[in-house]
């Protein structure tokens, strides 16, 4: 029976379970200390002196490392999105909660008190802390996806035809500043031996970690080994190697020991990136028949000082494609503002961008009185409309129908506040989903023991999503062997390197090269059987391996036989192919929200859930729900819970832990039912996935606000959608 | 004041004597506690797992990073350090806590179970189990303190339906948003216990 | 989190005996304190635990209940002595915090939680009531949980407690131990108001001890209900929170006892709403018109006014439901 699809228990379940699977920061490296930071308490100037004689003199204490004494670092080459700072390289206070100086003691405890002990004094310089207030200021991205493709793209002339529409809107509405918060706080131990260094580090990208760490310390990237074979989740923010884990390593190397660095919880606030804010101006209009006539999206979105980096929300590009409209127009924009970095956040670009298109598309139904699927459906684009090409496939029609179908949807009234349970009002609420197909070089490494077990090798990561089972299945079927015979390892930059465990793509990226290394090893293992006397009039293409034998015409050899002669392995390496060049290539789903409002008293929960996806192949039908599930559930904070508060006159952050910065529990998220609609995208990659961490959270927020507004009459432009917002 | 401070002799480490050459280095040397923790000087006798334990702490030692950083049961997680997201639970003398807010210096005598004690043997928890057939997890981060919260929640009576199930859980949160199956994994648990 | 000693006393008056040292700090259930002491807002250099005192008893009877200050709020929430006689305080109970903090919580160490105003705990912001004289950034910030009842102009900060509104409608009284002897005081005259002082959050003297608080049995503490409104569905302070306890003569209100928490600096008694209910009958008229006097007195800010309207119909509904 075929392993790929199957709904199969993960495997690293058992050392999940039982608290064996080791994290970072629970790697028992000998003689080790800990590292805790400082961090800045003002948002602009500069630092003129540190009093560190009590933080010195209390007991434990190894070094203070600050940017008077931290040794130099260089600016790593040929990394894409590199993080120049914080580092202690200067004096210069970007952002408050900057890294500002580095306490390493023998114990944590004797850390954490003295890093609570170190004094700074500033100059304060002008804090630009208010997104709002900048706007005017506002100015393009100058490495919009790395350069990938301009900001700003039009088709026909949005504004012109604005104006001949039958019935329009034009609306802003605005996303918070959202923060990862996964649940494992970035961690790194780093032990140095000679030029050598070793970091078991929280990350989604060991390869990242090698290259940065190689290029800031000079040293060869062979030097740099990044172990993480567990990884407790990062939704993006463990995408880039933040200043943590080189600081690590730095400290390390001054005081000659391995050293421990475990984030708090609160300086996970301005050390690993953050979903910016963002302002997107929604201009839409219609025939009267529903028709799109134009679109305009223009998207703002908050940025740190630009000497840090940059990241700009792709709010606008899921708006090009996803519907058939003659006349679109995007922008996107950056303020800066005395902020930390931010950087991707699950879903980047969708999960704002789509919000808001969504949003826009209900209320251009409401305006319409269409039906907001048969408004969708109106305007479905057969072709991507955008890149003028045929997508690699699109299920988006059958999501619609299947997600409509179990929602119920069909007997949905339309008019707002007209749905009730006794004094609940219900609403319904639906949105279209859609995230881009994703994928990048990746390289395997396969080894048959002499007691035919397998072991395979990639430097790539298992964030949760379910790496090692399903990497496993793709072999088991590849090599037509049992799966406990086969052992899938990760989180090693030792191994053959594999793409950061980001933008969806690890299994489109890595099932390749797992594909391709079985298949180079079936090849050998082949050889070695016509190799064998008497196997001479065998070709090898046509040998099959079955049941521990190698299978020809008219005669056999079993594997164990053949491994006599010592292990069998091979490497393979795998990349994208031109399909991006001949297809557009995307995942589509449809999200259907119920909401329960108290109508005195603004409690909006949400109650029942549909969603309906076009992820391709399905690889594993359990961890594949699980992946839907929990995008759904990050779509529910966001569109109820999450925001992070920063407060105007400092630009510190008000909410820095888990108890103020909400994040949904198990009370606020209901039955969830996931639609997985059968579409093998073969256009797309060898095993036709298209990656489905982000897709189930494209989307949500708009079903969920479209449902308030349904339930309520109040049409809310932001999120999180509050109590107040509906009094 | 601003040049480096080194306060001690520091011994320099030879990392290459490491046990990292197996990829993946999932279990670096263990070390001794006694011997890396000279400066803490609270002696604390526990009963961890139905074994005796005694760890010298520092007197602000939570539970938490005793059992982390000075017994080796990395087990149980340290997520908010604040108590504001149950990774850390344990089982105190039978009852869930959460360990981060417990000072290990007040836990003479106790008696406390973490996810490494939780298994009878090689038999897992029901509840242990259950999470497996119900992928009612995914990063794994949250998934100790998920199962010492849901192993006392059956025992308190607390799984009578899905709500209260849902609400008595809520003490526990979980990022990757496994929650509904971990709801069916309890469920399907305390049917069976 | 600073260096301290643990002292460990064998009984009550060694305890207290102990905390007459400076900087010394009670410790209980530690679920508060503890989160404290890591973000450097409280710095003890003694505490003194009371873990070791037995004095963790639920003393329910005919005239009333009396828990010991030790008792953790589990157990005082399941207690069916508690759930049939005094129900508001079960059902605030269970509303707070997690199930496993309330396993460690406990009744007393819940009178001192201290305020979750994010400024306050931070040591990289101003605050009066940590650093008296610096300021409060709340006034004019992210204060959209702040206060809207008992503020001044140096502080805004919410009480977060759940079970002290729970025990303002039960006139509970607590029971106090100092070096100069006992004495018992009403949960509404406990905590202060900030004024000009919001450092000072309670009137208990320098070392003093909550030992126990002692409840009156009540027709109105048997017709109680806890309502808590907020953003999500469970371990969430209050954005707003009402107690009711209603004494009913058949139709008619005998006397009324209603609070409120998430709106005052203190947990509010709501006496206008209580004298608008006394003697009349409970119709819907009635209570409307009574919950609409709530907050008398309120001063809100941009982010908060929304919590006056809440308060007004968070009571209402608590009293619907209790005289139903």
């Amino acid at each position: 029976m075929a392993m790929i699809g199957q709904p199969l228990d993960r495997i690293d379940g058992r050392a999940k379970v039982t608290g064996a699977a080791k994290y970072a920061a629970e790697f028992r490296v000998p003689n080790a200390v800990h590292a805790v930071l400082v961090q800045s308490t003002i948002a602009a100037g500069s630092i003129t002196g540190f009093d560190l004689k009590e933080a010195s003199d209390m007991p434990g204490v190894l070094a203070i490392i600050t940017p008077n004494n931290a040794g130099k670092l260089t600016h790593p080459e040929n990394v894409p999105q590199a993080v120049a700072g914080p580092l202690l390289q200067n004096k210069d206070i970007l952002f408050n909660g900057q890294h500002v100086a580095l306490v390493v003691a023998e114990t944590l405890e004797q850390a954490q008190s003295a890093a609570s002990a170190v004094r700074l004094t500033y100059t304060r310089g002008e804090a630009a802390t208010s997104m709002d207030a900048m706007l005017g200021q506002a100015y393009p991205p100058k490495h919009f996806r790395n350069g990938a493709r301009p900001p700003d793209t039009s088709r026909g002339n949005a504004d012109e035809s604005f104006a001949t529409g039958a019935v329009k809107m034009d609306a802003t509405y605005v996303t918070p500043i959202e923060h990862h918060n996964p649940m494992e706080p970035h961690a790194t131990i780093a032990a140095w031996d000679g030029d050598r260094v070793t970091v078991w580090t929280a990350t989604q990208g060991i390869s990242g970690v090698q290259s940065t760490l190689a290029g800031q310390f000079g040293i060869d990237k062979a030097n740099v080994r990044a172990i993480c074979p567990y990884v407790g989740a990062g939704f993006g923010s463990k995408g880039n190697t933040w200043p943590p884990a080189t600081l690590a390593a730095l400290a390390a190397r001054t005081v000659r020991r391995p050293v421990k660095l475990v984030l708090s919880r609160s300086q996970m606030y301005t050390s690993n990136g953050y979903r910016p804010r963002t302002v997107q101006k929604l201009k839409i209009a219609a025939a009267a028949d529903g028709a799109l006539l134009s679109m305009r999206h223009d998207g703002f979105s908050s940025m740190s000082r630009p000497s840090l980096g940059e990241f700009a929300e792709p709010v606008a590009l899921a708006t090009e494609m996803l519907y058939a409209c003659p006349n679109v127009a995007v922008t996107h924009r950056l303020v800066a503002l005395n902020a930390a970095l931010p950087t991707y956040m699950r879903a980047p670009g969708e999960a704002s961008g789509v919000y808001a298109l969504e949003s826009a598309m209900d209320e251009m139904a409401v305006a319409l009185k269409m039906d907001p699927i048969a408004f969708r459906l109106k305007n479905y684009a057969e072709t991507d409309p955008h890149e003028n090409k045929p997508f690699a496939s699109k299920a988006l029609r059958a999501c619609y129908e299947q997600g409509a179908r179990a929602f119920g949807w069909e007997k949905r009234s339309a008019e707002p506040r007209s749905m009730r349970d006794g004094n609940i009002l219900i609403g319904w609420g639906f949105a279209t989903s859609t995230y881009p197909t994703n994928r990048m070089p990746s390289a395997v490494k396969i080894r048959m023991e002499k007691d035919a077990r397998v072991v395979l090798q990639c430097g790539t990561q298992d964030i949760g999503t379910g790496t090692y089972t399903v990497m496993t299945q793709v072999a088991a079927d590849t090599l037509g062997i049992p799966m406990h015979h086969i052992r899938f390892e990760l989180g090693d930059s030792n191994m053959p390197p594999g793409p950061v465990s980001g933008g969806s793509m690890t299994v489109a990226s890595v099932s390749p090269s797992v594909q391709a290394a079985c298949r180079a090893l079936l090849d050998k293992i082949k050889d070695r059987a016509v190799a064998q006397p008497g196997w001479g009039g065998q070709s090898r293409d046509g040998l099959q391996l079955r049941d521990g034998q190698v299978v020809g015409i008219g005669q056999q050899i079993s594997l164990a036989t053949l491994l006599e002669h010592g292990p069998i392995e091979a490497e393979a390496k795998t990349q994208p192919g031109d399909e991006k060049k001949e297809f557009s290539m995307h995942a589509f789903g449809a999200q259907f929200a119920e909401v329960r409002v108290d109508p005195d008293l603004g409690e909006i929960r949400v109650s029942r859930y549909v969603g309906a996806f076009d992820g391709g192949n399905i690889l594993n039908a359990k961890t594949a729900r699980s992946q839907l599930i929990g995008g759904i559930t990050y779509g529910i904070g966001m569109a109820l819970h999450e925001e992070t508060l920063v407060d105007q006159e400092t630009g510190r952050i008000v909410n820095t832990n888990v108890a103020e910065y909400l994040m949904p529990v198990n009370a606020d998220v209901p039955d969830i039912q996931t639609i997985i609609v059968p579409n093998d995208d073969k256009n797309s990659n060898p095993l036709g996935v298209k990656g489905i961490g982000e897709l189930p959270m494209v989307g949500v927020a708009a079903a969920i606000a479209n449902a308030v507004y349904h339930a309520t009459g109040v049409r809310v432009r932001k999120v999180p959608i509050r109590i107040e917002d509906v009094l | 004041m601003d040049e480096l401070i080194t306060r001690r002799e520091v011994m320099v480490v030879a990392a290459g004597g490491m046990a990292l050459s197996q990829a993946p280095a999932h279990g670096a040397d263990r070390a001794s506690d006694a011997s890396e923790k000279q400066t803490s000087d609270v002696p604390v006798s526990l009963r961890v797992n139905g074994r005796a334990l005694t760890l010298h702490v520092d007197q602000r030692t939570s539970l938490l990073d005793a059992l982390r950083e000075y017994a080796g049961l990395t087990g149980t997680k340290k997520g908010c350090d604040r108590g504001a997201c149950g990774a850390c639970t344990v089982h105190l003398d039978g009852r869930r806590v959460i360990s981060c807010l417990t000072l290990a210096s007040r836990c003479q005598g106790k008696d406390i179970t973490t996810i490494e004690g939780l298994a009878n043997g090689d038999q897992l928890h029901p509840v242990q189990a259950a999470f497996i057939e119900h992928d009612g997890l995914q990063c794994g981060y949250c998934t100790p303190g998920q199962i010492m919260s849901a192993a006392a929640l059956i025992k308190e009576g607390h799984a009578g339906s899905d709500p209260e199930i849902r609400e008595w859980m809520s003490g526990n949160i979980c990022r990757c948003g496994a929650y509904p199956n971990i709801i069916a994994a309890i469920r399907h648990a305390s049917r069976g216990a | 989190m600073q260096a301290f000693t643990l002292t460990q006393p064998s009984n009550i008056q060694s305890a207290v005996a102990a905390a007459s040292e400076p900087q010394t700090k009670y410790i209980a259930g530690g679920t508060d304190l503890l989160q404290l002491a890591k973000d450097d807002i409280e710095t003890p250099r003694q505490l003194v635990d009371l873990e070791p005192l037995p004095m963790s008893g639920i003393h329910a009877g005919p005239n009333g209940l009396r828990l010991e200050a030790l008792a953790r709020m589990s157990d005082v929430a399941a207690h069916p002595a508690v759930v049939h006689g005094w129900p508001v305080l079960s059902q605030a109970l269970l509303a707070s915090a997690s199930p496993q903090i309330r396993n460690m919580a406990t009744v007393g160490g819940n009178l001192l939680q201290r305020t979750r105003c994010g400024y306050f705990r931070d040591t990289g912001f101003a605050c009066n009531k940590r650093v008296p004289g610096s300021g409060c950034p709340a006034i004019n910030g992210e204060n959209r949980m702040h206060a809207i009842l008992g503020v001044s102009d140096h502080c805004i900060a919410t009480n977060p407690g759940d079970m002290a509104v729970a025990m303002m409608v039960l006139d509970a009284e607590l029971e106090l131990i100092g070096r100069n002897g006992t004495r018992k005081v009403a949960i509404g005259d406990f905590h202060r108001l900030p004024a000009d002082t919001p450092h000072i959050e309670t009137i208990l003297r320098p070392g003093e001890l909550i030992t126990g608080i002692a409840i009156p049995a009540s027709a109105a503490a048997r017709r109680s209900g806890y309502l808590k409104v907020r953003d999500r569905a469970s371990f969430e302070f209050a954005v707003v929170s009402a107690a009711v306890a209603l004494d009913m003569d058949g139709g008619t209100i005998r006397s009324a006892r209603v609070a409120a928490g998430g709106v005052g600096t203190k947990p509010w008694r709501l006496p206008e709403v209580e004298a608008a209910l006394t003697g009349k009958p409970a119709r819907a008229a009635t209570l409307q018109e009574a919950a609409g006097r709530a907050g008398e007195g309120a001063k809100t800010t941009a982010m908060n006014a929304f919590k006056l309207v809440l308060l007004r119909r968070a009571v209402l509904r608590a009293l619907q439901t209790v005289a139903a």
